[in-house]
């Protein structure tokens, strides 16, 4: 692996050297290594590229790291992942892509991500994006997870994507049965000419289910973001949804919120708000000695945290 | 050494501060007077967050009227705000670190994050990692803007009513704030307040109304004007507050 290859490592994965417990590292369309134990299995699908994660069940405090790296101009690649986590798991996934691309070619990474989650397990899943490189092609990403939950199963997921990727559609779907609980916290920045697109629909099907799904997104310059999210409460359940953003310089943010119930039971709420940073925050660390950019500089690294 | 000439401050059209001119020389000074009559405008004056219509301010024989807010606070001017300000997604830690931490590394920084906090009566394993967001409580608030500006122990430090929203019981630790930070900075600390307690050890007190200083003096001095004439809740004040209002009559 060269410098460039590390360096996209450790920005997606938190990676210095090969992690421990089960794993595999895809780089420009290869498996560069995998390790398996005895709990945690991982298999190349034969029908398409991707790979089979699976989780005997009553696995706990274990962790799989799946990072995905590209250095070459020009690679596309579509990819499909499916986990399989057996009952009465705690397990934490970390995934992520980086893309560098310093030639005239655009790169692309297409995946999915699809979790199976049995009865009672939890399980942790990180998803970073990033992308570098001066090259005049593009870095484009667009994942889609989706997700199962089956009664008592409790996932949460922490993705973010802080500048870098040209263009970007996320799209997250789940289902949700007795009892589950989904997490979502979603983390964002747009710069420059960028365009990144977010779609959550969760369905709450179980009694007793629930979902949190908190949205934060930064668009400066002239980028582009938009997030939709749909909850439908079909079930004796509570749906939250929280989108917040800061918009600066020609940036511009759409928010939908769609919320549909087919249940009396069903309590589904929405916020979704959409402003500059508050010349009063700004004031309030300049009055300790930042300059106005610094000022923005923090309270955008605060607000994405 | 602090000197205000001629200062004016004009916001549509009311004139809230009327051609103040004042040398501030003493150590702590309290600004009092009634609701309304120019305090907190002067102090963001000072601190830069309020351009004045007319007039220069001066800091230590630097004219510091064109600076920014940065500028002056590097130039050793800190501020307590009135209204804290709450900041999502950051935490207590990272704005005493910023406040507290020049010249510090890491550790050190850490450190005198959770003293300054426990100086306020927070306790630091409890507040050190909370997000400055609406889960705070206004007094915690309160407790923490103080925090801030005192952890910059810098020569002049201006506080907008501290003690407003502190409970009874923890006064006395506010109290001890201003003192180890007059001594320790050998500089300036000026505070507007409406508080006794807070007035009684002041070396000299503002007393603004309408936009005007009416007193700049020895705090007996001043203490014994207010307890005649404007001191808030005396029939006198009352009495002169219904004769002056021409909009209605009074406070029925
Ligand atoms: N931008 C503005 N436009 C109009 N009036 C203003 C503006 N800013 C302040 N004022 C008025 O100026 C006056 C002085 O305000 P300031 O906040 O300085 O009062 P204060 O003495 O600090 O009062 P308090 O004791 O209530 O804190 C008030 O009457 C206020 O309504
Ligand atoms: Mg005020």
């Amino acid at each position: 692996m060269d410098a460039i290859q590390k360096k996209l490592l450790k920005e997606v994965a938190e990676l210095d050297a090969l992690p421990v417990g089960a794993y595999n590292i895809r780089s420009n369309g290869q498996s560069a290594a995998r390790n398996t134990t005895a709990s945690i299995d991982i298999v190349t699908k034969e029908d398409k590229p991707g790979i089979d994660i699976i989780i005997k069940p009553g696995t706990k405090n274990q962790s799989v790291h799946i990072p995905v790296i590209i250095s070459q101009s020009g690679l596309k690649e579509m990819v499909y992942n499916d986990f399989f986590i057996g009952e009465d798991c705690d397990v934490t996934i970390v995934a992520g892509c980086g893309i560098s691309n310093c030639g005239g070619e655009d790169s692309r990474h297409d995946g999915i991500h699809s979790f199976y989650v049995g009865r009672g397990s939890r399980v942790r899943y990180i998803e970073k994006h990033y992308g570098e490189g001066t090259g005049r092609g593009k870095r484009l990403m667009n994942p889609t997870t989706v997700i199962e939950l089956s009664e008592g199963a409790v996932m949460e997921l922490e993705t973010s994507q802080i500048g870098g990727i040209d263009d970007t559609l996320r799209v997250t779907k789940a289902k949700l049965g007795d009892n589950t609980s989904l997490i979502i916290h979603d983390k964002i920045l747009t710069e420059g000419d960028q365009k990144a697109k977010a779609e959550i629909a969760v369905e709450l099907d179980g009694n007793a289910s629930s979902c949190d799904l908190i949205s934060r997104g930064v668009a400066k310059e002239e980028s582009l973001q938009e997030v939709v999210i749909r909850i439908d409460g079909n079930a004796a359940c509570h749906g939250h949804a929280e989108c917040d953003s800061i918009i600066m310089d020609k940036g511009v943010i759409l928010a939908t919120p769609q919320l549909r119930a087919t249940n009396v039971d069903a309590e589904l709420i929405h916020e979704a708000a959409i402003g500059k940073i508050a010349g009063e925050q700004l004031m309030k660390l300049m009055t300790m000695g930042l300059s106005e950019k610094e000022a923005e500089e923090m309270i955008i690294r605060g607000f994405l945290q | 050494m602090l000197k205000l000439e001629n200062i004016s401050f004009t916001a549509d059209d009311k004139e809230i501060l009327k051609n103040i001119s004042l040398t501030v020389d003493d150590r702590f000074v309290a600004i009092t007077g009634p609701n309304g009559s120019g305090k907190s405008t002067l102090l963001k004056i000072i601190m830069g967050i309020l351009t004045p219509t007319t007039g220069r301010i001066w800091l230590d024989g630097e004219d510091i009227t064109d600076l920014s807010i940065s500028e002056r606070a590097n130039r050793g001017i800190s501020f307590a705000f009135q209204q804290p300000v709450r900041f999502k997604g950051l935490r207590v830690r990272d704005l005493l670190e910023l406040a507290g931490g020049q010249g510090k590394d890491g550790g050190e920084r850490f450190a005198h994050a959770c003293e300054v906090l426990s100086e306020v009566g927070l306790c630091a394993k409890d507040y050190i990692n909370r997000e400055l967001d609406d889960t705070l409580s206004g007094g915690e608030m309160k407790r923490i803007e103080i925090a801030m500006a005192a952890a910059r122990g810098t020569k002049m430090t201006l506080f907008d009513e501290p003690e407003a929203g502190i409970d009874l019981w923890s006064f006395q630790s506010l109290i001890h704030v201003f003192e180890k930070l007059y001594q320790e900075t050998s500089g300036t600390i000026m505070i507007i307040s409406h508080q006794e307690r807070i007035l009684n050890i002041a070396d000299k007190i503002i007393y603004l109304k309408d936009g005007v200083v009416l007193e700049y003096d020895e705090r007996e001095r001043v203490m014994e004007h207010l307890e005649l004439d404007i001191r808030p809740g005396t029939c006198a004040a009352l009495q002169k507050y219904q004769e002056n209002c021409t909009w209605g009559n009074g406070v029925n």
